[in-house]
């Protein structure tokens, strides 16, 4: 136990690595499945069932990201998950309900009689929005240090709009990926309508972290960070130019290039997030409570350690499983 | 109301309503699995046919299970952060290995179990479906490792008000986890026994008596039949286990107020905290120290022994513990009568399910959710029964509850409450409009089993 020195200091880093890769697996993965919802109200009623169709067989898994997640924060730091969530009680209720609303749909949609199967969409879809919305704001609030003021929830319900329409850029690019012909062409025009919002999205906070904190400004502006981490914001950047020429150039005849704009958006997701995880390190409630500080006993920090290195690799390796058992193009959703 | 009321009504409306569905699916799974093994064994349709319409309802009550599950595991920070604080260390890991060994197996593999039949080999389908009932089965120990031990809480010290674990092994198989266990897990069975000689007998009476409903309506009598005298002998068990690890619980179970050797049995019985006493009594003479003790002379522990110097009370309210406890009671006894029943009238002599009678038809259908209440009724009697503590003898209820203002838990409150009412409104409706459809012949129709190609595809409607 002692191999790494102090497990009290590399302990409480290691659940905090753990946590953020959940929630980055989340946001990408249950993204893609909420941005879909978003999207609902703007497809035909027989492309709705192809869109469900592509998200069907993994949204269970993906919201078990979410668990885990917060599971992970609720083991590991019981005392920032208590302060976190009491401080969020009302969105956290309203995404709850959200989740509730867009995971029975799924099912209710297809089973229950023919005639609410309009009031079961809009279900899906308001289900969906509520989650994707209350996402963000939490987002906001939490960039903002969990403080309310006008001008944090102001900026809390701005990043509620942009982590919502980021969701259904992602969801976009997924149906890109998964669909073909007059829906795949649709899909091309919403990525292409919602990558603006995730460039504001990523400006917004990108801008607004390092103002309300000077500990994160003094992170990213002073030298030599500043040149260290200049890759992070120029990357992102070159991303977002790739995307827009393959959207413009998508679909293709043979339908090759159409992973790409998917692709590049997990990349973009994923910097963006080790950009928010850089600066909020050492904190877990910002400018609050560090994970050190937060951290369970480390007795039964390793107790889960041992599990999590022995299941996260088979988690992982079923669940790339059940990706390539559903691999290409959605078809129709059958039990047979 | 105050917070602490609200929160724990809030608390009890969502695990009162999330339990529902793990209870259906924890049993569906292993089912579902003797389906398709039966399937592969004989080559039979029917039971491929019982398999495509119990995967449906295995998909709607694992949806409805794994989001309100969700909601529970928010609610432990938003309402009750005391909690982890104080029994973080030992709660957090056995959570952790529910959701890592658990719920992320069923998650997954449920994808393949419900769409893969076409796409992947039959065995590796097969083996989907076992990982699922697999893990529900893991999903259910870890949680009631956990609940256990805050009923019977061992192997954890208490450092300046922290609880640290001293041994996983006493924590894991604390006293009272064999019990709670194996009555959960064969309540479970129960509740699907039911609900599939239920759904199935409702098929039959509205004139569906193809070969799949006759197979699921047997599968489903024989399984209530077989697991009814186990339960109540397993129910038994953990009983006596309450009784040496919580008797204020088991004193308000019995109703009985002090403390003395030939209790009486009470059916029935108006008990009266304010005056600790009760009213309209209707008992079998020495019963309860004859279950408790095995001898008419058994002392049997009364709730006036669990009151403090100070007047503090220290056992859970009796009256919601006593009823739920013949609540429960009563179902069992109903359950064992009308399985034993209906094994009895459908024995192949009498030539199978045809030979029920249409009361006994009637009256399974009538059951096809009693399951459901007797599970909610033995919870109440447990948890409530726990109370004032949250952890047995380390922390009460109120030392962990948020300090969350008292409108705003009562406004989400009323949400949940509105949005469960409808679900399960719209989920037992969806199992009758299922039932029915399949009844027409509108989903179930004749193919050729195959691993895809030839097959008809029939969307998932």
């Amino acid at each position: 136990m002692n191999l790494f020195g102090d497990p009290a200091v590399w302990l409480p880093l290691v659940f905090a690595g753990l946590m953020g890769l959940s929630i980055l697996i989340y946001v990408v993965l249950d993204g893609f499945d909420l941005g879909v919802g978003v999207l609902f109200p703007f497809a035909e009623d027989d492309e709705k069932d192809r869109m469900i169709a592509s998200i069907g067989p993994f949204w269970d898994a993906n919201e078990t990201w979410l668990v885990l997640a917060i599971g992970l924060l609720l083991v590991a730091f019981p005392s920032a998950h208590g302060a976190i969530l009491t401080a969020l009680y009302l969105p956290v209720a309203i995404m709850l309900i959200g989740l509730i609303l867009r995971g029975v749909a799924f099912e209710f949609r297809v089973k229950a009689p023919i005639k609410h199967k309009a009031s079961w969409n809009n279900a899906f879809f308001i289900g969906s929005m509520m989650t994707s919305l209350s996402q963000g704001f939490m987002l906001g609030m939490y960039i903002m240090g969990l403080e309310y003021t006008w001008a944090t929830f102001a900026f809390a319900c701005v990043t509620a709009v942009f982590l919502t329409v980021g969701y259904s850029f992602i969801g976009a690019c997924w149906l890109i990926l998964k669909t073909e012909k007059q829906l795949q062409l649709k899909s091309v025009k919403w990525a292409k309508g919602g990558i603006w919002g995730l460039v504001l999205g990523l400006g917004a906070i990108s801008l607004a972290s390092p103002l309300v904190s000077p500990r994160i400004f003094e992170k990213w502006f002073s030298f030599p960070e500043a040149i260290l981490l200049a890759p992070l914001p120029i990357m992102s950047a070159l991303l977002v130019g790739l995307l827009w020429i393959a959207l413009r150039k998508l679909p293709t005849k043979d339908d090759s290039w159409a992973w790409f704009p998917f692709v590049c958006s997990i990349v973009l997701f994923t910097l963006s997030f080790f950009g928010l995880a850089y600066s909020f390190y050492p904190y877990v409630v910002p400018e609050q409570i560090t994970i050190y500080e937060a951290a369970s006993a480390p007795e039964s920090l390793f107790i889960i350690l041992v599990g999590t290195v022995f299941v996260l690799p088979t988690i992982i390796g079923y669940t790339v499983l059940a990706y390539t058992v559903f691999r290409g193009k959605a078809t129709e959703l059958t039990y047979d | 109301m105050d917070t602490l009321l609200l929160s724990r009504i809030q608390f009890g409306a969502n695990i009162s309503f999330h339990i529902l569905f793990p209870t259906i699916t924890i049993a569906l799974g292993w089912v579902l699995l003797f389906f398709k093994l039966r399937f592969k064994a004989t080559g039979d349709m029917k039971w491929m046919e019982s398999y495509r319409f119990w995967v449906k309802v295995f998909a709607l009550s694992f949806a409805m299970g794994v989001v309100s599950g969700i909601t529970m595991s928010f609610q432990f920070g938003t309402n009750w952060p005391g909690f982890m604080e104080t029994v973080g260390n030992i709660a957090g890991p056995l959570l952790a290995y529910e959701v890592m060994t658990a719920f992320f197996l069923e998650a997954v593999f449920l994808g393949i179990m419900l769409f893969g039949f076409s796409r992947v080999p039959s065995w590796l389908h097969t083996t989907a479906t076992f990982l699922v009932a697999f893990g529900t089965t893991m999903s259910a120990f870890w949680i009631l490792v956990l609940n256990s031990w805050m009923h019977t809480p061992a192997g954890f010290e208490m450092r300046d008000g922290v609880a640290f674990a001293t041994d996983w092994w006493a924590i894991i198989f604390n006293p009272s986890m064999p019990y709670r266990l194996v009555h959960m897990l064969l309540a479970s069975g129960l509740t699907v026994a039911f609900l599939l000689a239920g759904i199935s007998a409702f098929r039959y009476v509205i004139g569906d008596k193809c070969e799949s409903v006759r197979a699921t309506l047997r599968t489903g009598i024989a399984i209530g039949a077989l697991l009814i005298p186990i339960q109540i002998f397993a129910g038994d068990m953990h009983g006596l286990n309450t009784l040496e690890h919580q008797p204020a619980k088991v004193a308000a179970m019995e109703g009985n107020w002090e403390t003395g050797p030939n209790v009486p049995l009470l059916l029935f019985a108006v008990p009266d905290q304010e005056n600790r006493t009760n009213h309209f009594e209707i008992g079998i003479p020495n019963g309860a120290s004859l279950i408790l003790k095995h001898k008419a002379e058994g002392v049997v522990p009364g709730l006036n022994d669990f009151i403090e110097e100070d007047g503090t009370i220290m056992h859970p309210r009796v009256a919601p513990v006593f009823y739920s406890f013949r609540v429960m009671v009563g179902i069992g006894m109903l359950m064992l009568v009308m399985s034993w029943a209906a094994f009895w009238y459908s024995r192949k002599k009498r030539g199978g399910v045809d030979g029920l009678p249409k009361p006994l038809l009637y009256g399974l259908v009538a059951m096809s959710f009693s399951g459901w209440i007797a599970t909610l009724a033995g919870w109440y009697t447990t948890e409530i029964g726990r109370q004032p503590w949250l952890v047995t003898g380390v922390m009460d209820t109120a030392s962990a509850v948020a300090d969350v203002p008292a409108p705003l838990v009562a406004s989400t409150l009323i949400a949940y409450l509105v949005i469960y009412a409808a679900l399960m409104f719209a989920y037992i409706g969806a199992i009758f409009y299922m039932a029915r459809k399949a009844a027409r012949g509108e989903s179930i129709k004749p193919r050729v089993p195959s691993s895809g190609g030839a097959a008809v595809s029939i969307p998932a409607e």
